[in-house]
């Protein structure tokens, strides 16, 4: 039993990770529709910073995190500008293998400038260890699951009720109509990048600390885990990638704790695409009926 | 049906004399065994993409599955070449991987191709990286290590042969009734069935099409180059066939063989650069997207019949 | 019905001249002509396995230079300086063979290093052993690397680490007998031949119980799920073959989860990153196979000067593959200078007869099959220190 408890603690906090990633996903699809590759990239050039700014300038934790929060925005408005904003009217596939250059070169640049090494993040907080009953939980484990949950709740407020978010819905429901009530479409999307960034950025500093270490290529995996779990959970919805992260993270832990570790991202996708083939737009998705 | 005939026989010759092309410089030695290795890959990336750019392209379809396709073909040759060892075993081993291509694309494709776009992209992928995991973890298929040591019996007139046929068989699937059909599809789900089309059915007929050929690219790639790995087959490889389709422009197949080509070219001269390869393949990447959005040639399809029919016309205009 | 004919007419014609008439291209091995003697590098400097690739490369440079400030490499009484021509493979067969047929093709080298992984290795050997060109990878440890299909061996494909079959039961050996571990759990990256074929190794040759066997992927960062339930199962040790990327956090998260027995891992450990990522105070009680010992280091001047050198020119501690890929290049000096000559062929010969070589990884003696016979030793950390370092027999 102790185990079991134990393994949901496990899930939750790997989970927590990905919905953390999720969350940025879906907020740049939910407002243009598109795939960002970069993301998971962002994540990394935010665990980077962090890196560099702790051992090299010595910023306490919060001052790192929001630094990179920072970072992460900026380099989410840049990539936008450069990158995403020429091919706003192109073939949303195009935008699609865009992101896929600009996340390539954020690899292999950031890897031919600083090596492709693995690094160890500076531990500024030290690890503790809660015991609850058998049951075994960190500090930073607790520090990920509320930052997520509490980031959650934040967006879903920034959403529904500010005065961007209404300009966020709106955007995304019809770009035209938008721009004829007087919305200014470019700062609306570069906001929402900037915003689904920062998170990426947060998450990079939040996860080089918990499971101390980085790389060049850190982004990926994860990036792609936590674009399924925006799948799943219906992208485009906030609720959703939380929830996606979760499934996926609890469901990877369960099938490592019955001994199938070796297919554990097989099963993730095998239940990924039932659950699609019960509900084609994920679980808080919107089955949007085409009319005639 | 004369007519057709000219333009067919037109095409017999380039391919033939591109053929002679290629072999005589070899012979000659402009062509060593580096670039002909270039070439041969080119080849193979020619039957991915084509196949792949029918499914995206003319049935709509966005699939990011397509090297678990080629996985199985390169495996069922691997597999079967290592005890038939000679040319009888190697074709029947590409008959064998697109008969088990055909029977996974059947299982994957009948209940994921009712999903839209991203779902669609998403569940394919998935698909592909199940496949990729199980050939991971099977004894037969030597696990991670992969299988090496596979006896070479493609060399580059075969890949050519197969580059030539397998266009033959997408170009005139394409232009028949058929394709028709599947391009319907593409442009108006519902206006296509309400004329009477089985959209399902025509949607898994371009999927089942472009995944055979995909294997037939994976049996190539397997014993032309004589080692493989489950690695070689993973989200990474979907996504550079992609590249490629976009590239060239989505339902353009001269696009594709033009995209292939350039980016198979780049892809040798980067070799240079060490490091920085890849820096510069995705600056180019980018760069190309963001001028050419539609893709090199975007839908434009290059066709010798246009080409005769047009100087035909200019002729009357000047007499 | 066109299209049928049209179809068979293709085929036919072209199968006819394939038959006939295709260009093949043959080329007996490379010379070297001129003051230079180049050497290729064939390396995964992007890709999933860049950080490997890298730091090879880096001991490859450092011996090539070492070689250069003394003159060369002697042929038949004549100093030639080295010149590498160093290519990315990008981490994919497909590249690293047409990086290796450039190599052998264009550039005209004499001999190659690398590539790191078996499978970038086996992708690589039909196109130099049409050229004649030999390679000596400094770490594809699978088993048949150096083989045949029918079991003989590849004339110009050699390498500078231990085959897997011997380091997984050296490490079974040392299991029983050191450690008197009589419940043993494995969990083996199962990304690459490498972690499974130690696995397999292992496995085979380890008398008691494997409780728990199982896997975890390149790039994983989270091995809680494994390790919580390997905690309920009662083992005395825990065998996990891998990178040191992937091996530090699996040390740092059992001892975080209070999992305290011995973590016996492979020379993929053998690095200073290990006991950083891991975090020093969670590195006891681990222990690697590993050719490069700090003892077998302080009896062998060669590992001495390497590692200070080293160290002076990139300012860290040299990790076992920079030792590896800086004894490759060493061991084809050595061919090279023991036959007079540094033709391709003539290199590769003199490889499959390296005796006594004095590497930094030990003393080096080619077998038949092409792998290096050297010492093996276990060292254990304490505190992310080494601490001591066992001789298995």
């Amino acid at each position: 039993m102790q185990t079991f408890f134990q393994q949901i603690i496990n899930g939750l906090s790997l989970g927590s990770i990905y919905a953390l990633l999720a969350l940025g996903y879906t907020m740049v699809y939910g407002i243009i529709k598109l795939i960002n590759f970069a993301h998971g990239d962002i994540y990394m050039l935010g665990a980077f910073w962090g890196y560099y700014v702790i051992n090299v300038w010595h910023f306490n934790f919060i001052s790192a995190l929001l630094s990179a929060m920072l970072v992460g925005a900026a380099s989410g408005v840049i990539i936008e500008y450069f990158a995403y904003r020429p091919l706003r009217h192109s073939p949303r596939i195009t935008a699609l293998i865009t992101a896929i250059g600009v996340s390539f070169l954020l690899e292999n640049g950031m890897s031919y400038l600083f090596t492709s090494n693995t690094r160890d993040f500076p531990q500024i907080i030290k690890q503790v260890n809660y015991h609850l009953g058998g049951v075994q939980i960190s500090n930073i484990q607790i520090l990920i699951l509320a930052t997520s949950c509490i980031l959650m709740i934040l967006l879903q407020l920034i959403i529904k009720k500010t005065k961007m978010g209404r300009a966020m819905r709106a955007v995304s429901v019809d770009a035209d109509a938008a721009e004829l009530v007087g919305i200014n479409i470019n700062w609306t999307i570069s906001f929402t990048f900037a915003l689904g960034s920062s998170l990426a950025g947060a998450a990079g500093v939040l996860i080089g600390l918990y499971y101390n270490s980085i790389d060049p290529l850190m982004g990926m995996t994860p990036g792609i885990k936590a674009f399924v779990a925006a799948v799943l959970g219906g992208i485009g919805s906030v609720p959703g990638a939380s929830v996606g992260g979760f499934i996926i993270g609890i469901l990877e832990t369960f099938v490592q704790s019955i001994g199938l570790s070796a297919y554990k991202d097989a099963v993730v996708y095998f239940v990924l695409i039932v659950i699609l083939l019960i509900l084609p737009a994920g679980i808080f998705g919107k089955n949007t009926k085409e009319k005639v | 049906m004369k007519a057709n005939f000219k333009y067919n026989l037109i095409w017999l010759i380039v391919m033939i004399a591109g053929f002679y092309l290629i072999n005589t410089l070899i012979l000659v030695g402009v062509i060593d065994s580096f670039i002909a290795n270039m070439l041969v890959t080119i080849g193979i990336n020619i039957i991915l993409a084509t196949g792949l750019n029918l499914i995206i392209g003319f049935a709509g379809q966005f699939s990011l599955g397509h090297a678990g396709f080629m996985a199985i073909g390169a495996y069922a040759t691997a597999i079967v070449t290592q005890t038939a060892s000679s040319p009888v075993g190697f074709y029947a081993s590409i008959f064998i991987g697109i008969i088990v291509s055909i029977i996974a694309a059947l299982i994957v494709g009948i209940p994921t191709l009712r999903l839209r776009g991203d779902y669609l992209a998403i569940a394919t992928m998935g698909a592909s990286e199940i496949i990729r995991i199980i050939i991971n973890n099977l004894k037969m298929t030597g696990g991670a290590a992969g299988m090496f040591n596979i006896p070479q019996f493609a060399d580059w007139p075969t890949v050519y042969i197969m580059v030539c046929l397998t266009t033959i068989i997408i170009v005139n699937f394409i232009h028949s009734r058929a394709g028709r059909a599947v391009k319907s599809v593409r442009e108006d789900e519902i206006a296509a069935e309400a004329m009477g089309i089985n959209i399902t059915k025509w949607k898994l007929a371009a999927f089942v099409l472009g995944a055979s050929t995909a294997a037939v690219a994976g049996s190539l790639h397997a014993s032309y180059l004589q080692t493989i790995a489950p690695n070689d087959f993973g989200i990474m490889e979907s996504i550079s066939i992609l590249i490629i389709v976009v590239l060239g422009g989505v339902g353009s197949i001269t696009g594709t063989f033009v995209a292939a080509v350039v980016l198979g070219v780049l892809d040798t001269v980067l070799q240079n650069f060490g490091a920085l390869r890849m820096v510069i393949y995705a600056i180019a990447l980018v760069m190309i997207m963001i001028f050419k959005p539609s893709g090199l040639l975007g839908t434009w399809e290059f066709s010798v019949k246009r080409l005769f029919s047009r100087s035909k016309r200019k002729e009357r205009v000047e007499s | 019905m066109k299209k049928v004919v049209s179809m068979a007419a293709i085929v036919m014609t072209a199968g006819v001249f394939a038959g006939c008439s295709t260009a093949k291209t043959t080329t007996k091995g490379n010379q070297t002509t001129g003051n230079t003697i180049k050497i290729g590098v064939n390396m995964e400097l992007s890709g999933a396995a860049a950080g490997y690739g890298q730091s090879q490369k880096q001991g490859i440079q450092l011996a090539a230079s070492e070689i250069n400030k003394d003159g060369g490499i002697n042929v038949n009484g004549k100093k030639k300086k080295i010149k590498l021509v160093i290519r990315d493979n990008k981490t994919s067969n497909n590249t690293s063979a047409s990086v290796a047929a450039q190599l052998t093709n264009n550039d005209k080298v004499v001999a190659i290093v690398g590539p790191a992984t078996t499978n970038a290795g086996t992708a690589e050997i039909p196109n130099i052993t049409k050229a004649a060109v030999p390679s000596v990878s400094p770490s594809a440890t699978d088993p048949a690397y150096t083989l045949k299909k029918n079991g003989k061996v590849q004339p110009y494909v050699f390498r500078a680490c231990y085959q897997n079959n011997f380091q997984g039961a050296t490490a079974a050996k040392f299991m029983t007998n050191t450690l008197k571990a009589k419940r043993v759990a494995v969990y083996a990256d199962n990304s690459s031949d490498y972690g499974t074929g130690l696995a397999k190794a292992f496995k085979k040759a380890y008398t008691g119980k494997v409780v728990d066997s199982q896997f975890f992927t390149a790039g994983d960062k989270d091995f809680n799920a494994v390790l919580t339930s390997f905690k309920s199962k009662k083992i005395d040790a825990i065998y996990a073959p891998g990178y040191y990327t992937e091996i530090g956090l699996i040390i740092k998260q059992a001892r975080q989860a209070g999992i305290n027995v011995p973590i016996v891992g492979s020379d993929g450990m053998a690095d200073p990153k290990l006991a950083q990522i891991a975090g020093n105070n969670n590195a006891s009680k681990i222990y690697y196979t590993t050719p490069f010992s700090d003892d077998v280091a302080k009896a062998n001047p060669t590992a001495v000067k390497f590692m200070n050198k080293y160290k002076a020119k990139y300012n860290q501690d040299a990790p076992t593959f920079s030792a590896l890929a800086y004894d490759s290049v060493y061991m084809i000096k050595q061919a090279i200078e023991n036959e007079k000559s540094a033709d391709s062929v003539k290199i590769a010969k003199g490889l499959a007869k390296i005796k006594n070589f004095d590497g930094v990884t030990g003393n080096i003696t080619m077998d038949k099959e092409h792998n290096p016979e050297k010492p093996i030793a276990i060292e254990e950390l304490t505190k992310g220190k080494v601490s001591e370092s066992f001789n298995v027999k």
